[in-house]
């Protein structure tokens, strides 16, 4: 019995010299196999004489646990090591870049369109279109422009050989709106609008504007001045924007004002037109112009685009550049 | 309407500077659109009077002059000017003087003779175009006075924007009166006396198209110096409003019309044969205007006419024949009021305007005839000297506009403005503006509006009136109160927003096009369709307005692709436009571009160009998530702008709704690009009518799947096969899946196999493989019969 403990360090070592799964396992069969030096010993305990026995079987079996635990711990720390070296070969760069189709992003107009609808649709404005086709009656006489007013000459028209026009404003979608529907009326229409100018870096043939409608008793100016001031600061997000109405003209509006905002080089930047609807256009859509008083508004998107997102060049909205576009995913 | 401010001044005088006068004018509706000094930088320039004029020994053109600047000593100052003459004042810019433009003037010696400085022209001064002779000063100015003092220099040109309705501002009167009522100072107009007639000689007028002139006033005047000059004040007041100096007659005529807003015009008397006829023009008749325009008139025309023929274009524009030239000695001054659309018709017809025009289209005031001829007969008188007859006034008073009387309520004003204005302050502002005011104790007044307003009409105009002058600033603003009520949003219809989003996370990115389009293209891509042309396009790229999306994407896409991008992804909503039997149809429609790589370029995937069903994937995708309600089918189809083999027109329940395919090869030809292009269009409306969400009950049993490959025709579709084992009669199948196409070794030319799983199902309990087996049995058995298919082994 004088070498079980011999025996045990010898094994303990080998275990923990073996590096690898297999290793280990051949030192487990070489100690614990059948043929193993402490399957061995055991077998001899059983030769010993009664007085020996206990004492020699109770330290080869404390020596077979030790080497049982011993084996246990070295598997378990193979195993992590194997594992680790696996996950280390399976690195990969995960700085390389995404696979697959890339979002491609709405046009400023678009989004800028968007914007102005989210608000007004916030404040229970309801966003109506209209054709861009359209008659004399609905883009002129409906709102007070009889034939060869001055006012005609504002605005370059593109005609068809049949008389019909394209729109040169989305006035016309007011007129078709009060005639379908009873008031209280309150609407936005965007949508595209002609006027027969070469492009150039401020000029455009097609350009985008919203128009505002609001018919119900007791509106009154008052009420275009808040709801155009509460818009333009929220618009520009910016609650200090120098906002000026100033009076000005048009045949479908009495009064009738042009709304300014502070440029932040100093002066006044024009971004849209307003006014209390003319007495005659609601008469002209059989609305009784005593009882209700109505505002409407119209403004350029591109305006609103251009000064909100910095762009310089009306052209660049058009060109559909996607250098210039892709700015705005 | 651009005017001196000191000239502005000598009729009003608020105690403002000339930045805040133009504010308060802006913010009355009248927009200053410039401020401009009248003179350029202009120093140590004097008014010298010109003592001795001799012969430049050296030189033949020029002279040798002395001239009295009090400096205390004359000077000598080399002149080349063939104006200059003894006892003239000039303008003389001394050695230091600076002239606009930087010029400095230095003592000098031209050739051999001593100058110390310059006496200048109005070129010089930057005072007007005149290079070639001297200025003269009026025979009272003071010498040695700094000419920027004689000239008044320190003033500026104001330029106002009128809007349409303000032609009483297109005169220095009206924009006086304007300042009165914004600033409370008093207007003090220039005396203007009536001329005594000196001769009796008149001129009969006839107004045989009353409706179009209803006054017309006449005036003879005889024996003037049509060769006189009109006087510096009288030249620097026109140069300060924009109007070039042409002859004292025709300057005269200018500055009435710039003080009063009355055109006039003024006739060779000589060259006239009374009567003077106002009328409509015969067809067939025709006039040579003044600025040597021939016209062929007919009756729409309003003309001046004497007894051969048209002499004028009225308020537009004089005939060549009568006008006034140097030689002019006895002429006919004319001052009428015409009627607005009559002149604006003739004058937008005919792209002809002129001042007068401009002015009658606003309208001139009715009343102002008599006063602008008295004022233009007294300039004349004046400058060009000669003897007035008297004044013919030709009306008809029954065609003349009646300025609207007014009524103005109180509670209008409040419910128009949101705001209360003291009844003293309704009377005040409108009478400054000079109407008529009357009444006021039962909250409501009556406006007689004078004949320089036609622009008031209504209650309307009067509460603008207030509203302007009292400055909109004062109008509070209101949170609009209203009833809250919810608007219907059927969940149904996913609006456009959706569409333009599932496009862009799908990597198209938004284009907007103009909505006309070259006609070639347009017809090249859709020649059956009836583009509507545009009868007065501005360039023959845009010159018809677009039956489809496609021509305006592919032209960006060119664009882009000549800017280097290989891969062009976009996509635009908008309106095509169609002609139809009763009018034009105009269709909300979106419609998208696809070439290039399907991806962008990626370092683990291989580059692959998008193809036909990359597209149709997206189609797909777009029906999918708008929740299309209805069988969405695709047919082959021929379209001129699509390669014939690989487009397809997109139908739901049957009824087409959109189209997609590869761009035909013929059309792509000339692009530098060869990648092949794929193009499609959906009209919005089959997108917006969404299904309704519904839930049905999960299926309790998982489905059995079964593989199988057929070998079918080339000929044979996709749908034909679904459609074949569709009607097979196997209620078990719930569903089938093409999941490959196989052609090549093992297969004959001109067949395909084809790889279907089927899965099968029972509503309610497991189904046993025999009934798997059966309906197996029963589809092969169809697609055997029905298309000749072969199941492969």
């Amino acid at each position: 019995m004088r070498d079980v403990g011999q025996t045990l360090e010898e094994a303990l070592s080998e275990i923990d010299s073996a590096s690898t799964l297999e290793r280990l396992d051949e030192v487990r069969v070489r100690y614990l196999g059948r043929k193993g030096r402490i399957t061995d010993e055991l077998k001899r305990v059983g030769r010993l004489s009664p007085e020996e026995r206990p004492e020699a079987g109770r330290r080869v079996n404390a020596a077979k646990r030790s080497l049982g635990d011993a084996l246990d711990r070295r598997r378990e720390a193979l195993r992590a090591d194997l594992v680790g070296t696996r996950l280390e070969m399976g690195r990969i760069d995960v700085t390389l870049p995404g696979r697959g189709q890339r979002p491609g992003g709405l046009h400023p107009l678009t989004l800028t369109r968007e914007r102005i609808e989210a608000f007004f649709e916030g404040i229970g404005f309801d966003v109506v279109e209209g054709p861009e086709i359209e008659d004399d009656y609905h883009n002129f006489e409906a709102l007070n422009i009889p034939a060869h007013h001055p006012a005609r000459a504002m605005q370059d028209t593109f005609y068809f050989e049949d008389g019909r026009l394209l729109r040169t404003h989305t006035s016309p979608v007011q007129i078709r709106v009060m005639k379908e529907r009873e008031p209280p009326l309150r609407m936005i229409a965007p949508g595209r609008v002609y006027r027969s100018d070469a492009l150039d870096d401020t000029h455009s043939p097609m350009f985008h504007q919203v128009e505002g409608l609001m018919v119900d008793e007791g509106v009154s100016m008052a009420d275009l001045k808040g709801v155009l001031h509460d818009f333009l600061r929220n618009f520009f997000e910016r609650d200090d924007l120098p906002v000026r109405f100033r009076p000005s003209y048009f045949p479908f509006t009495e009064p009738s004002a042009e709304v300014d905002i502070g440029s932040p080089e100093g002066g006044w930047l024009e971004v849209l037109g307003s006014g209390m609807v003319h007495p005659q256009v609601l008469e002209n859509v059989g609305i009784d112009s005593e009882r209700y008083t109505g505002f409407a508004f119209g403004m350029g998107i591109e305006r609103l685009a251009m000064l909100r997102y910095g762009v310089d060049d009306l052209r660049l909205f058009f060109n559909n550049d996607l250098r210039f576009l892709e700015q705005f995913r | 309407m651009k005017f001196s401010e000191r000239w502005l001044r000598e009729w009003v005088d608020p105690p403002l500077s000339s930045t805040e006068l133009a504010e308060r004018l802006t913010g009355a509706g009248l927009e200053v659109d410039s401020m401009q000094p009248v003179a350029e930088d202009l120093s140590k320039v004097v008014v010298a009077e010109v003592v001795e004029v001799r012969p430049h020994p050296g030189a033949d053109r020029l002279t040798l002059c002395r001239v009295d600047a009090a400096t205390g000593e004359q000077l000598s100052v080399v002149c080349g000017a063939p104006n200059v003459h003894r006892g003239m004042r000039a303008a003389l810019a001394l050695p230091g003087a600076r002239l606009p433009g930087g010029v400095k003037v230095r003592r000098s010696r031209i050739r051999g003779e001593e100058s110390k400085g310059m006496l200048c022209s109005a070129r010089e001064l930057g005072l007007g175009a005149e290079e070639d002779r001297i200025i003269e000063l009026s025979g009272d100015a003071r010498v040695g006075r700094d000419l920027r003092d004689e000239l008044a220099l320190d003033d500026v040109s104001i330029d106002v924007e009128l809007t349409p309705n303000r032609g009483d501002c297109l005169g220095l009167a009206g924009i006086a009166r304007e300042v009165g009522a914004l600033t409370g100072s008093a207007v003090r107009p220039p005396c203007c006396e009536p001329v005594p007639a000196q001769i009796e000689d008149a001129v009969i007028i006839r107004l045989d198209a009353p409706s179009d002139c209803s006054r017309y006033v006449g005036r003879v005047i005889r024996d003037i110096d049509a060769r006189a000059e009109s006087p510096l004040w009288l030249r620097e007041r026109l140069r300060r409003s924009g109007i070039r100096s042409v002859s004292a007659v025709v300057d005269v005529t200018n500055y009435v019309m710039l003080e009063l807003g009355q055109p006039m015009h003024a006739f060779d008397l000589d060259e006239l044969a009374p009567p003077v006829r106002v009328r409509r023009a015969h067809g067939g008749e025709s006039l040579t205007l003044l600025d040597g325009t021939d016209l062929e008139l007919d009756d729409h025309a309003l003309v001046i006419a004497d007894g051969s023929g048209a002499v004028a274009l009225a308020g537009v524009m004089g005939g060549s024949r009568s006008g006034v030239t140097q030689e002019t000695r006895h002429i006919l001054l004319e001052s009428a009021w015409f009627h607005p659309r009559t002149i604006a018709v003739e004058a937008r017809r005919r792209g002809l305007h002129s001042d007068a025009s401009h002015r009658f289209e606003r309208s001139v005031a009715a009343d102002l005839q008599r006063r602008a001829m008295e004022r233009a007969t007294a300039l004349l008188l004046q400058i060009v000297g000669g003897s007035a007859g008297p004044v013919v006034d030709e009306i008809r008073e029954d065609h003349l506009p009646v300025p609207a009387r007014i009524k103005l309520r109180e509670s209008r004003i409040q419910r128009l403005l949101g705001m209360k204005v003291a009844p003293n302050d309704v009377a005040g502002i409108l009478t400054r503006l000079g109407l008529h005011v009357e009444g006021a104790s039962t909250g409501e007044w009556w406006v007689q509006v004078p004949p320089f307003r036609s622009d008031l009409a209504i209650e309307a105009d009067l509460i603008e009136e207030l509203a302007r002058v009292l400055g909109y600033e004062q109008i509070p603003d209101r949170s609009p109160v209203s009833d809250l009520r919810m608007r219907p949003r059927p969940e149904a219809g996913l609006g456009v927003s959706v569409v333009r989003e599932l496009l862009a996370s799908r990597g198209y990115q938004e284009a907007v096009t103009f909505s006309f389009v070259n006609a070639a293209l347009q017809r090249t891509m859709a020649p059956h369709a009836s583009a509507i042309p545009l009868a007065n396009p501005i360039s023959s790229e845009m010159a018809v307005m677009r039956a489809q999306i496609w021509p305006g994407l592919t032209r960006a896409m060119l664009y882009n692709i000549n800017r280097q991008r290989t891969r062009v992804r976009l996509f635009e909503t908008g309106l095509v436009f169609h002609r139809t039997s009763n009018g034009v149809r105009q269709e909300a429609v979106v419609a998208g571009l696809a070439t290039g790589p399907v991806n962008p370029e990626q370092w683990g995937e291989k580059a692959r160009n998008c193809d036909f069903f990359d597209t149709k994937g997206d189609v797909e995708a777009l029906l999918e998530r708008c929740r299309v309600s209805g069988t969405v089918s695709f047919e082959a189809a021929s379209m001129p702008a699509l390669h014939p083999g690989r487009s397809a027109r997109v139908l739901l329940d049957g009824a087409p709704v959109g189209s997609l395919g590869e761009v035909h090869p013929e059309l792509s030809r000339e692009w530098k690009h060869s990648a092949p292009v794929y193009l499609f269009e959906l009209s919005l409306s089959s997108l917006s009518a969404g299904r309704q969400l519904l839930f049905e009950p999960l299926p309790k049993h998982l489905p059995v799947r079964r593989d199988l490959a057929v070998v079918v025709g080339e000929s044979v579709s996709s749908d034909a096969i679904r459609g074949c084992v569709g009607q097979a009669g196997v209620d078990v199948l719930d569903n089938l899946e093409l999941f490959d196409v196989y052609r090549g070794e093992g297969i004959d030319s001109g067949k395909k196999s084809l790889a279907i799983g089927l899965s099968f199902r029972h509503g309610s309990r497991s189904l046993v493989d025999e009934e798997v087996e059966e309906g197996i049995r029963v589809i092969v058995s169809a697609l055997e019969t029905y298309l000749g298919a072969v199941l492969r082994g």
